[in-house]
């Protein structure tokens, strides 16, 4: 609680942060997909990609975006072994 | 004559579109134009207040539709503008006492004798804005520069466009320049990125607009105020006029700045 307001003092910009929710929020009511949908999906994902591969599973982002008339979802998966090699 | 049907809708309530209503009303038949304003929000009625008509009310919108009185009968002629009528909605029934239907019905017999009717639909995605949309030739969406009044207008717009009616023209209200400078408040071009429809009116936050009421005075006709001068040029826009959109300006301490938060000429 104290970071979130701590956060809030310094991002005195609330209208970044109005569009940026507002983005969220329209990508979310426009597909019909919930925030909770996506949740599950990046649960699975972890598992499935990581029978294939070392991921870092915190660091799994997806999220819905929208280029024009475009719906996408984007997901990015951070590989273990290249987070390695840049320390 | 062939009556151009305007619906001023928004989603969510309290944005302002009974004061939209009752100003674009007043804005266009002050230019001459012949202007019907109804308001279908049956069970809480309110362009008459806004109107100042309200102490001349004996049918209304339900009276017209059930047959008690002529449609005639339910129209109140304003007191300043010549050519501007209302037909308020009943008080005490609710939405369902009106179909989509009737709404056209009722639009149809009136098109031939006016220029313009302007629909001012009731808040929420239920029967009321259906009856209100159902007769619609353009529809103007109102909001505000808040997410959940942006929100809403999205969800109106896509019911618009599923019915065809779209796409609509987004009127920006309540919007405060210096707050917007500040970063405080999501911008012209904030909301339009997001909505990706045409704009047809920037309306600054303005007391005149309570003031005017408190009286029962639409601000649209006293132009010297900026909202009412907003109105105005709204209304010469929709007779398809070229008008630039404002630019908002506000005062800042000592220095007088301008600041241009809104994109001249209007090419979305």
């Amino acid at each position: 609680m104290s970071f979130l307001l701590r956060f809030q003092r310094r991002d005195r910009k609330s209208a970044k942060a109005a569009s940026d929710r507002l983005q969220t929020l329209l990508a979310h009511d426009r597909s019909g997909i919930t925030p909770g949908k996506i949740d599950a999906l990046k649960e699975d994902m972890i598992i499935v990609i990581s029978k294939h591969f070392a991921i870092e599973p915190g660091g799994v982002s997806i999220e819905l975006s929208r280029e024009r008339d475009q719906q996408k979802l984007i997901a990015d998966i951070p590989l273990v072994s290249l987070r390695k090699r840049r320390r | 004559m062939a009556a151009e049907i305007l619906t001023i809708t928004s989603g969510k309530g309290g944005v302002g579109k009974t004061t939209a209503t009752a100003n674009l009303g007043v804005a266009l038949a002050s230019k001459g134009k012949k202007v019907v304003c109804i308001d279908a929000d049956i069970g809480l009625r309110n362009l008459d207040v806004v109107m100042g008509l309200e102490n001349r009310i004996v049918y209304d919108l339900v009276d017209v539709v059930e047959g008690r009185c002529r449609l005639r009968q339910a129209m109140i002629k304003d007191k300043r503008l010549q050519d501007l009528y209302l037909i308020p909605a009943a008080q005490t029934r609710d939405k369902t006492a009106v179909s989509p239907q009737d709404m056209v019905t009722l639009t149809n017999e009136l098109r031939d004798e006016f220029d313009w009717i302007l629909i001012d639909s009731p808040a929420g995605i239920e029967r009321g804005f259906r009856n209100a949309l159902a007769p619609a030739d353009m529809v103007v969406i109102v909001t505000n520069p808040e997410v959940s009044a942006v929100r809403d207008a999205d969800r109106i717009i896509g019911i618009i466009e599923a019915e065809e009616k779209g796409p609509g023209k987004l009127l920006l209200n309540r919007m405060k320049p210096e707050m917007i400078e500040r970063g405080d408040m999501l911008s012209t071009d904030d909301i339009l990125d997001v909505l990706a429809i045409d704009l047809i009116g920037i309306i600054p936050e303005d007391e005149s607009v309570i003031v005017a009421s408190n009286r029962g005075i639409p601000v649209a006709l006293e132009t010297k105020t900026l909202a009412g001068k907003a109105y105005n040029n709204i209304a010469l826009r929709l007779l398809g006029n070229e008008v630039p959109f404002e630019i908002l300006q506000y005062k800042d301490g000592f220095m007088h700045k301008l600041s241009r938060l809104v994109r001249l000429g209007g090419t979305r």
